[in-house]
C-alpha cells in the first residue's frame, strides 16, 4: 500500500509519501489512520483531529468507511484551497 | 475534449481564448475568469501545492460535469502551482457557447467546483520568512454547494 501526505500532513508526519503493509484488520480509511497514528509521533500529530483530514483512494476523494486494500494509493491532505 | 493544464508557467488569456473559437463558427461567446494572488495580510507569496495525477484527473472529471449541464463548445481550465507573487495570476476558467449564459454560469460553477473539489493547496509567505497554510473556507463549501 502506498501512502501520500500533502500539505501540513506531510509536514507533520515528515515524509511525503511511504510503502507499508498494513494488517488483515486495518480495512478502510478510519482503520488506517488509527493504525498510522500508532508508527511515530509526527504521524500522531498529523491524524491528532481527524476531522481535519481528508483522503483519497486510488486518486478519488474517499470517506472514513471507504475501503481500503494491499495495492491502494492512499493519500492524506488538509481539505483543499485551490482556486 | 476540455484543455486541462496544471503548470508553473503564466498562462496567456488571449492566446487561449482564441484557441479556443479558431477555426469554428458556432461559437457565441467564451467567459473567462482569471483567478489573482492578493496581497492578503502583507503576503510576500503564496506557494501553490498538488496533488499530481490526481488534480488533473478532478479538473477533468469537474469539466466533463460542466458539459453534461451546458452545451459547451469549448472549456480550458489552466492552474498554476509552485511560488506566486501578489498580482500573479493564479487559475484560468474559459468555457465557450452557442449563447452567453450557458458560457458565463458553466465558468463560474467551474471555478466554485474547483476550489472545493480539486486537491490544491495554498501556503502563504510571508516577507520575514514565516509562513502559514491557507484554511479552507466555509463559503467556499456554500458556493459549490449552490449547484
Amino acid at each position: 500500500m502506498r501512502i501520500l501526505y500533502f500539505a501540513w500532513v506531510r509536514q507533520k508526519v515528515g515524509i511525503a509519501e511511504e510503502v507499508l503493509s498494513p494488517p488483515a484488520e486495518v480495512r478502510d480509511v478510519a482503520g488506517l489512520v488509527h493504525w498510522l497514528s500508532a508508527r511515530s509521533p509526527g504521524h500522531a500529530e498529523a491524524f491528532a483531529q481527524p476531522r481535519q483530514i481528508r483522503a483519497a483512494v486510488n486518486q478519488e476523494f474517499a470517506q472514513p468507511d471507504s475501503p481500503v486494500a494491499a495495492n491502494d494509493e492512499i493519500a492524506f491532505f488538509p481539505p483543499v484551497t485551490g482556486g | 475534449m476540455p484543455r486541462i493544464s496544471v503548470q508553473e508557467a503564466v498562462f496567456d488569456l488571449a492566446a487561449e481564448s482564441a484557441a479556443l473559437s479558431a477555426g469554428r463558427d458556432d461559437i457565441g461567446g467564451i467567459a473567462s475568469f482569471v483567478g489573482i494572488c492578493r496581497a492578503d495580510d502583507g503576503i510576500a507569496a503564496m506557494v501553490l501545492e498538488h496533488y499530481p495525477g490526481m488534480t488533473e484527473k478532478a479538473l477533468a472529471a469537474i469539466a466533463a460535469e460542466a458539459e453534461r449541464r451546458w452545451p459547451l463548445t469549448g472549456c480550458t481550465i489552466i492552474h498554476r502551482v509552485g511560488r506566486l507573487e501578489p498580482g500573479a495570476p493564479i487559475v484560468l476558467v474559459l468555457t465557450a457557447s452557442a449563447h452567453r449564459s450557458a458560457a458565463l454560469e458553466s465558468c463560474a460553477f467551474l471555478i466554485d467546483w474547483l476550489k472545493t473539489g480539486a486537491p490544491f493547496w495554498k501556503r502563504e509567505e510571508f516577507a520575514d520568512g514565516t509562513s502559514r497554510w491557507v484554511e479552507a473556507r466555509a463559503e467556499d463549501e456554500a458556493a459549490t454547494s449552490r449547484w
